[in-house]
């Protein structure tokens, strides 16, 4: 405890905590202040009009009991793992999400290495090139990229590259009529690899593209605009002209005096734009019909299925805090300077 | 570092430089060609926005320029109509946004204590979660319903304004001629309103023009779930949705993603231009927001 990082980790930690707690506050709160009825929701008509059923379904969903019972009732559930049973598959929301949370983890994921490998090398150019007609041209796409609405986007690709030209497979995580690979990760890709199943991953890989793509370019437009700004700062510095001024090759100049330092504000950036990916396969996956998180959180918030939206919440809320601590953990493992302050 | 100190002066000066820029002569081109659209959209569309004509699905050409969708209603007059629900929709989301997030922000900031403890932990919350989940819950929750996609917007909105607000103030609040109002008997809220406000709005408006295209995408985002605007209004993030079931007629979605597109980046090239010309060191300073 004496030392800052530990002081740094522990404080980290702890506030993960309470803002896991809060967010099981607020998508609870969220599910029931507002004024959307879950009955009407999900009973028919003629079950509507006769109270003794209304009676029944809202104390078989715990409905009739105060709100602060019902939280601690759905706080107690959650630490046995027990997020409810989905008033419209009526299956438990978890099994529902562990089924749908992998595609989107792969979507995600594929996404942001693309963005990452793009985005970093696209700043890094612009940066280099400062002022340069490809400075300006990486400046303009990268304000494009931040400005396209993202399902529309998913929309044009879709009807050009598998409608048109059908360069790449309609919807779905593999072709039609083919069995996933045994499941290990619940990443397709990776279990086909794993697997040796080679028809199977190219078939997963063909499907990822195109969504994973356009899901990127929002991230790939942010990350380039970072990065430029980063490493401008940086080849500012006196000592990058000290370490030209030495002689040292320019290349030894880029990688050891500029890009370290520079990339690491990089990670929060990639961190936070996680967050964004994560909200656009709401939109990606209704469009290319992605089997994921996003279809089931609009499928369930359209229907009012209370259970699955406030598991959806919850759910992404931690993952993307977990993936907040984790950045803020290594940010500050590598640059000492956050810690102390 | 430096250069802050040294150009601190100069920076407003060098903003009607930064006009004539190409990246802002575009933006604020488009920017106002959408606002006179709005405007005259009863004058200038070709068509009425909801009229039902045969034929259906007509491709774009010399009767219906952008060509007509499955009810056979003309696209660039729902167009130029859309404009009148989004752009204006936006401007007063992005409007409730700095009222909300800059007054309960200004309050953290001016009064600390549990006040402040209690506005940014609520800020904290929201930023916790990704913003199309949350606002997708809201509005799901709320009912389907353009005012009710707004409301949504605000919530996962006002954050990011009671931050920039709180920091301004704190900055602001220990300053002399704010504890000499307070010495003279302004009470809080007089001293809030009069001294400190006056002081920070200028940075957050600039913020908020920033925020214009973001919160656009957010609006007709939830509009195309099916969240935001109702049939027959001719929302743009609607009339994209309306696309996806006619696929094959591709400029049914086409066009009105397009008009999201030119609108959100004209915004952009001039937050790039104002933010560029105001900090040049925090070009880079962004949130995760939008879609």
């Amino acid at each position: 405890m004496r030392s800052p990082l530990a002081r740094f980790l522990v404080r980290r930690i702890v506030t993960a905590l309470l803002l896991a707690v809060g967010i099981t506050l607020v998508t609870f709160v969220l599910t029931n202040l507002v004024p959307g009825d879950p009955v009407a929701a999900n009973l028919g008509q003629r079950a509507l009009g006769d109270p003794a059923i209304v009676a029944q379904w809202r104390a078989d969903h715990g409905l009739d009991r105060p709100l602060p019972q019902q939280y601690l009732m759905h706080l107690e559930g959650l630490l046995h793992g027990d997020l409810g049973t989905s008033q419209q598959s009526h299956r438990p929301v978890l099994d529902d999400l562990a089924e749908s949370v992998p595609a989107t983890l792969e979507l995600a994921g594929a996404a942001i290495l693309v963005s990452l490998v793009l985005g970093v090398g696209f700043g890094v150019v612009a940066a280099l090139r400062r002022d340069r007609l490809s400075d300006h041209v990486l400046r303009v796409l990268s304000l494009v990229g931040i400005s396209v609405p993202t399902f529309w986007l998913a929309l044009v690709a879709f009807y050009v590259f598998f409608f048109r030209l059908q360069i790449t497979p309609g919807s779905g995580r593999i072709d039609p009529g083919m069995t996933p690979p045994p499941q290990v990760t619940g990443l397709y890709t990776v279990d086909a690899l794993l697997s040796g199943r080679w028809d199977v991953l190219s078939s997963a890989a063909g499907h990822l593209a195109a969504p994973a793509l356009v899901l990127a370019l929002y991230t790939i437009g942010l990350l380039t605009r970072f990065t430029r700004s980063a490493v401008l700062e940086v080849l500012g510095q006196d000592y990058v002209r000290s370490a030209r001024a030495k002689g040292l090759p320019g290349r030894v100049v880029l990688f050891r005096y500029v890009l370290r330092p520079a990339l690491v504000p990089v990670i929060t950036v990639a961190g936070l734009a996680f967050g964004s990916l994560l909200s656009g396969t709401v939109l990606v996956e209704a469009v290319f019909a992605w089997p994921g998180v996003g279809q089931y959180a609009y499928r369930s918030a359209t229907t009012l299925d209370l259970p699955a939206v406030m598991g959806v919440g919850l759910v992404v809320g931690v993952v993307y805090l977990v993936i907040n601590l984790v950045v803020d953990v290594l940010y500050g493992v590598i640059d000492p300077r956050v810690r102390v302050s | 570092m430096k250069r802050a100190g040294l150009f601190a002066r100069s920076r407003v000066s060098r903003l009607p430089q930064a006009w004539r820029r190409p990246l802002a002569v575009v933006g604020t081109v488009v920017a106002l060609a959408w606002i006179v659209v709005a405007l005259a959209a009863p004058v200038l569309a070709p068509h009425d926005p909801l009229a039902q004509e045969l034929p259906r699905l007509a491709p774009p050409g010399p009767g219906h320029w952008l060509g007509t969708d499955q009810l056979g209603r003309d696209i660039l007059s729902r167009i130029m109509y859309g404009a009148r629900v989004s752009i204006p929709l936006t401007l007063l989301l992005v409007a409730l946004s700095v009222a909300v997030g800059g007054l309960l922000g200004a309050c953290a900031g001016y009064f600390g204590r549990w006040v402040d403890e209690t506005i940014m932990r609520l800020a904290d919350l929201v930023f916790a979660f990704p913003t199309v989940i949350l606002a997708m819950v809201v509005a799901a929750a709320l009912g389907a319903s353009l005012g009710n996609a707004v409301l949504a917007v605000l919530v996962v909105a006002w954050p990011a304004y009671a931050r920039v607000t709180r920091g301004l103030v704190l900055g602001v609040r220990a300053r002399e001629f704010v504890l000499s109002g307070r010495l003279l008997g302004f009470s809080a809220w007089r001293s809030l309103r009069v001294d400190v406000l006056p002081n920070v709005t200028g940075p957050v408006l600039v913020l908020a023009t920033l925020d214009i295209g973001t919160a656009l995408l957010l609006l007709s985002g939830l509009s195309f779930l099916g969240l935001g605007a109702k049939p027959p209004s001719p929302e743009w993030g609607a009339m994209v949705a309306a696309g996806v079931d006619v696929f094959d007629s591709w400029w049914v979605a086409t066009f009105p993603g397009l008009a999201i597109l030119t609108v959100v980046l004209a915004f952009n090239f001039l937050g790039d231009t104002l933010r560029d010309a105001l900090d040049p060191r925090t070009a880079g300073a962004i949130k995760e927001r939008a879609l």
